[in-house]
């Protein structure tokens, strides 16, 4: 697959806001001095009056967003997922979250794959903070097209939403006719019964490289594309697991409390089921090139084959 | 607007806070008190806003960045006509929607939910700077307290305030120089506030007498003249203003009234009321 086309879903975000402005007059993009890394001095570039810098200063952000929505415009709010989720969490829960306004946080650089900036950078937690915000919506795109379509649609939609970038490169897998992108919907990318690979953010192609490697051994796992953590989309879920018996979820992020955990409560009260959590098992990362890094940490395609080819013996 | 009496309307705003923080049984008097006056000032003489219409756009702003001095909020509003002044009496009771620290989904007049220090002058901030991005004529006015100033995000706040010139925000500090855990200097000191507001490029007004609406007045209209720069007013008040026992008394920064306590603030307020 050396010919793939690769776009980090982060290059998505700024070429997404740039995109959207101008149908759209009336929203802001704010940015704390990692403009040239979450790749919003694009949009900046396009509409310099409209892009707010606010520093290094995370937490005055947050809550500067809060207020600039109350006056009807709509923040998209930009920086590390380390610093947007985990330093202002408790902005975005009490400014942002409590009185449900329309903030729209979209992180980059979230999970391992952040890569040589080492643990203190490679956020592995924002999801599960995020997710637990009564009312907040979480996106975690898969690539390039559905990253611009998830903006759009957080953009349509009211109240805040949670959306996570990456940093790495990652081949774009949605340029097919039918894609079309709702909040709170997966979709199935490969079919199988053996068992259920459901995966968001740059782990939707590991799982689909594993779904292949796995297949010449003669399993044949369903592939899912969860980029909505939440609300998350149950009845795809269901139906995984009515079907296969098994499920694998694969996340670049900790097994506590994220798209696994989301899977695990669902099942657990409609429809239990033996469930393989693949993700950050509770540790921090490390420096490294990020394909070092997936391949280190089990979040490879090879090395989810493994997992799951043990785990299903 | 006609004039009005605006000592008498802190007052008034006195006599509800005591009568709603009563009925609560629990919440914050020292610092509701303390910034009566302030509050009389904005919503009696200051501010652009109309209570049949609360969302008014081109309404002037408000924040209550020291959110727990809500009975003070919730008194105004209820004086201006923003809600009944008897849903006073739910404050803190389940299923009110006047909450321990206001909450801008289900009170009418709230401008933004606040409570968590620190976050209010940010939010004044944003409401600040989105007036200038859309070249809207409306101010915003936050009222922090000097505990308050404890919180490192009221610096980053200040620091981007003064670094875009917001010169369409207020920041009232109210320097009543007491926190729950003791005097302001002595847990954490705050001091020189004046200089420190400085230094972020404000305009910056000390009033001696922080509780006096005279003052707090002509400090607003010296405001309204400041361009290129936000201005911060520094009240020096007195903290649980009006009822003796309160003055001063780092004990009633939150805590509830006995019967007696509620009876004799009753009494010197209506006293204050009619001399």
């Amino acid at each position: 697959m050396a010919d793939v086309k690769k776009i980090a879903t982060r290059v998505s975000l700024g070429n997404g806001l740039t995109e959207l402005a101008a149908e759209h007059k009336d929203f802001v993009v704010m940015d704390a001095d990692v403009a040239m890394a979450t790749m919003t001095h694009t949009f900046r570039s396009a509409y310099p009056e409209r892009h707010i810098d606010c520093g290094i200063a995370e937490a005055n952000m947050m809550s500067m967003a809060a207020g600039i929505a109350t006056t009807g415009k709509v923040p998209f709010v930009c920086a590390f997922a380390m610093f947007v989720a985990g330093r202002a969490f408790e902005q975005v829960r009490n400014s942002i979250g409590y009185p449900h306004l329309n903030v729209k946080i979209c992180s980059t650089h979230g999970g391992i794959s952040a890569g040589e900036d080492g643990a203190s950078h490679q956020c592995n937690e924002d999801l599960t903070l995020m997710r637990t915000i009564p009312g907040m919506t979480v996106i975690c795109p898969s690539d390039d097209i559905e990253a611009k379509a998830a903006l759009k649609a957080a953009y349509e939609m009211e109240g805040p939403v949670y959306l996570r970038f990456g940093r790495q490169p990652v081949a774009v897998i949605n340029d097919t006719p039918d894609y079309s992108f709702t909040i709170g919907k997966g979709r199935v990318m490969r079919e199988g019964s053996d068992v259920a690979l459901i995966a968001c953010g740059i782990m939707v192609h590991e799982a689909l490289s594993a779904a292949e490697l796995l297949a010449e051994k003669g399993i044949q796992a369903r592939v899912i594309n969860m980029p909505t953590i939440k609300p998350l989309d149950d009845e795809l879920v269901l139906a995984a697991a009515k079907d296969c018996k098994k499920i694998v979820t694969v996340e670049e992020h900790s097994v506590l409390g994220a798209l696994g955990s989301a899977v695990c409560e669902l099942l657990s009260e409609k429809m239990p089921t033996p469930v393989k959590r693949i993700g950050m098992q509770d540790c921090f990362g490390e420096s490294g090139p990020a394909l070092a890094l997936l391949e280190k940490y089990g979040l490879s395609g090879n090395r989810i084959a493994e997992t799951v080819e043990n785990w299903l013996k | 607007m006609p004039t009005c009496n605006l000592p008498s309307i802190a007052n008034e705003i006195r006599l509800n806070i005591i009568e709603t923080l009563h009925a609560s049984g629990s919440g914050h008097p020292g610092g509701s008190l303390s910034i009566a006056d302030i509050l009389a000032c904005l919503y009696y003489k200051e501010m652009n806003i109309d209570p049949a219409n609360p969302k008014m756009p081109e309404r002037d702003r408000f924040v209550l960045s020291k959110g727990h001095a809500a009975p003070a909020l919730y008194s105004v509003l209820a004086m201006k006509g923003f809600f009944p002044k008897e849903d006073l009496l739910t404050l803190r009771k389940v299923g009110s929607y006047l909450q321990g620290h206001p909450d801008m989904k289900h009170t009418p007049g709230v401008d933004i939910s606040t409570g968590s220090l620190g976050q209010g002058i940010s939010a004044a901030v944003g409401m600040a700077l989105s007036a200038k991005l859309s070249d809207d004529s409306y101010r915003v006015y936050t009222i922090t307290g000097d505990g308050e100033l404890q919180e490192g995000q009221v610096w980053e706040a200040a620091m981007f305030a003064g670094s875009h010139q917001l010169d369409n925000l207020v920041v009232f500090v109210d320097n009543n120089n007491l926190q729950i855990d003791g005097t302001v200097a002595e847990v954490n000191s705050p001091y020189p506030i004046d200089e420190k507001f400085r230094a972020f490029n404000f305009h910056v007004i000390l009033l001696e007498n922080g509780n006096d609406t005279a003052a707090i007045s002509a400090a607003l209209e010296e405001a309204r003249s400041v361009k290129g720069k936000p201005t911060c007013i520094i009240c020096c008040t007195t903290k649980g203003k009006g009822v003796s026992f309160m003055e001063n008394q780092v004990g009633w920064h939150g805590k509830g009234m006995t019967e007696e306590q509620y009876q004799q603030a009753k009494e010197e307020l209506q006293k204050a009321g009619e001399a």
